[in-house]
């Protein structure tokens, strides 16, 4: 019996629209141990609540998409890190947040919680008071002639969140690098609780701002799905556009970032000057310049603003206008081509690995996008088509970036050409039920989960692409030099608030 | 082939918006403001420090627009610097997490007198809507003096210049006091 029988064969409960797995605790540790032989069945995201630990797994060959828990005993379940090592984060995140203890997980050191929180586990059923006095992060130990150490952070020098790297380090050449991250915890997955989606939607919406729409989505699917019904045709393309716009937003602010940190700002200046123009038309099309909390569960909040779709028309026109000329002059600059080509390389092996998505995979062969597998309106009638490029280095995620400007160009127009009539929400019923719900964001493939009891959430996670793409830096950095990390971690642009939750 | 984008620039002039009349638009005005207040009371140029002690990064985003060429925060002698202790102004986004609060607290040790705290966006002025969080200490001013609030989520570019022009309106006209 292989990871996959297994799971086929486990009784079901009901989650909409993927059935979740119960396996007993003696299945659960086979399945960790037949997971370390199978490398395919990608794990997507792990998370708790006070009883039981969930895990989603996603298999390429089937397309499948399948949730599956075990209950804790003791506070106690076996470890998935040391079969998939992108559930080391989530594991050590469920400890902190719920006290469920990874039996040989492969870090055992505390993530989210820096030891300030009043009471801890915060999402336990009866946290207890903290009174220990916080300790100073533990960091992975070094030995070795000539190795030093750079410690950056939390506050950091450009306009960016906060998080901790820690490089180890032999002369300027990276041998290690270390993130630590948690400082933006805000307790987000307790606030959902006791509240109805639509309340909640808006906590979704502040995961991560530069990936309100994404979330929001992702959030509003889940609740539809738990409550069985879908948002009205109408507001299902309102919400592509405005999820369009947003990626066309963050990879033009993204490219000029990368750009800039190798010190040639005059693509910066017009790409961050297209960016504008996004977040002008949005804020004409939507009333608010990212979008926040325009869409909620059962549709949107608005609907596009009469001149909407010529002020598309003209941005993308403006866009379509100086973009290859801009992609000429990236190509033609060989002091800029030859600080990204062979920087921050991620082999496709580790993007599989860790089942990276987004932008991140697909430089380095994974090509996952959300909008095809699993799907959702109106994608699936859209054809979307994924650049995948294999050189895996900041380079490559430039250009998938720079495809993907014209891909999401070309979606926009067929969006508003099809734009259909009628309502733009629905209510929602006030349902008791558990629904999986998908989004494919600018950093790649969001998953969120709720558990609903008479209309208010009991139970939920959100999960960022960044858990899976953070981990991967680590990786990318090493043996690069310390002043190339800034463009490394650019091309990469993970989500510090998505993932400290 | 950057001398065609060079000469282009050139030809057209640059992408920042001009400063319309001073009473035609926000910036227009604060711009007049700053020129009277900062260069003659202040006799310099104010450096500013963004700390995010919890934000969700949609202020992040705007204030890094301020930074391109259509808003060109420089010319109202307006930067931002790398260290706390280049800076006279900490602006300050999101909720205070209990996670930040002591690293914000050293960040606020370390920039020199005189200084000012601007709390920016709905969180940092009181938690916003992650108040009541057992993760959050509140706004910026649970853990800091705060100066100067601008609101939204996330203020506008343009509703960031206006804050921040105010701030220096507002201590041109009483002498500086260090704290």
């Amino acid at each position: 019996m292989n990871a996959l029988a297994l799971l086929h064969a486990a009784p079901t409960l009901p989650c909409a629209p993927f059935p979740r797995r119960l396996l007993s605790q003696q299945d659960w540790a086979l399945l960790a141990a037949h997971l370390a032989a199978e490398p395919g069945l990608d794990l997507l995201a792990m998370w708790a609540d006070p009883t039981h630990i969930h895990a989603l797994f996603h298999d390429p060959d089937s397309a499948d998409i399948i949730p599956v828990s075990t209950a804790v005993e003791v506070g106690l379940y076996p470890a998935l890190s040391p079969a998939r090592p992108a559930a080391a984060w989530f594991e050590r995140m469920i400890r902190d947040l719920w006290g469920h203890t990874a039996a040989d997980g492969t870090d055992q050191r505390p993530w989210l919680d820096h030891g300030h929180w009043p009471a801890t586990p915060p999402l336990a059923t009866r946290p207890l008071p903290n009174l220990a006095a916080p300790e100073p992060l533990e960091f992975l130990p070094f030995e070795g002639e000539g190795l030093h150490q750079i410690a950056v952070g939390p506050v950091h020098a450009g306009i960016i969140e906060p998080g901790h790297f820690r490089f180890t380090c032999n002369g300027e050449t990276v041998v290690r690098l270390e993130i630590r991250l948690g400082y933006l915890h805000k307790g987000t997955l307790g606030l959902l609780r006791g509240k109805s989606p639509r309340a909640a939607a808006r906590f979704a919406a502040r995961l991560s701002g530069d990936s309100t729409v994404a979330h929001a989505l992702a959030f509003a699917h889940a609740a539809e799905a738990a409550c069985a019904v879908a948002a009205p045709p109408r507001a299902a393309h309102l919400r592509a556009v405005m999820a369009e716009l947003e990626r066309l937003a963050n990879h033009l602010g993204d490219i000029g970032a990368i750009v800039n940190d190798a010190s040639f700002p005059l693509l910066q200046a017009r790409f961050a000057w297209h960016r504008e123009a996004v977040l002008r038309t949005a804020h004409t099309c939507f009333g608010h310049r990212l979008m926040m909390d325009a869409i909620i569960p059962g549709g949107c909040a608005c609907d596009l603003a009469e001149t909407g779709p010529d002020a598309i028309a003209l941005l993308l026109d403006t866009l379509q206008t100086e973009l290859p000329g801009l992609i000429r002059l990236y190509d033609d600059t060989a002091s800029l081509v030859d600080r990204m080509q062979g920087t921050g390389t991620l082999t496709p092996e580790l993007a599989a690995r860790f089942a990276a998505g987004g932008v991140i995979g697909r430089a380095s062969a994974r090509p996952f996008d959300a909008r095809r597998i699993p799907g959702y309106a109106p994608y699936d009638r859209l054809d979307v088509t994924i650049p995948q490029f294999d050189h895996g280095d900041v380079d490559a995620r430039v250009r998938v970036r720079l495809a993907e400007l014209a891909e999401t160009t070309r979606l926009l127009r067929l969006l508003l050409e099809t734009l259909p009539q009628g309502p733009i929400a629905l209510p929602l019923p006030m349902a008791t039920a558990e629904g999986i719900g998908w989004s494919e964001g600018f950093r790649g493939d969001i998953w969120h989960w709720l558990r609903l009891e008479g209309g208010l959430i009991t139970a939920a996670f959100l999960a960022d692409p960044s858990w899976r793409q953070w981990p991967l830096l680590e990786a990318a950095i090493e043996c690069n030099i310390v002043a190339d990390f800034p463009l490394c971690n650019k091309s990469f642009n993970c989500s510090y608030s998505g993932v400290d939750l | 082939m950057a001398w065609r984008h060079i000469a282009r620039t050139l030809l057209h002039g640059p992408a920042t918006e001009p400063a319309p009349p001073p009473d035609a638009s926000d910036i227009g005005a604060l711009a007049a403001r700053l020129k009277s207040a900062a260069f003659s009371r202040l006799g310099r140029s104010l450096s500013l420090r963004q700390v995010d002690s919890g934000s969700c990064n949609g202020c992040e985003l705007e204030i890094q627009m301020l930074g391109g060429i259509v808003y060109d925060l420089e010319r109202f002698g307006l930067r931002f610097v790398a260290s706390p202790r280049h800076a006279d102004v900490l602006l300050v986004t999101g909720p205070v997490t209990r996670t930040m609060h002591p690293a914000l607290i050293r960040t606020w040790q370390a920039t020199p007198d005189p200084k000012w705290v601007v709390a920016l966006g709905d969180c940092a002025i009181d938690g916003g809507v992650f108040k009541g969080s057992y993760a959050i200490s509140g706004g910026i001013d649970s853990a800091l003096p705060v100066d100067l609030v601008i609101r939204g989520c996330p203020p506008t570019p343009a509703a960031i210049l206006e804050g921040l022009c105010t701030l220096i309106e507002a201590h041109a006209r009483s002498p500086l006091k260090s704290r």
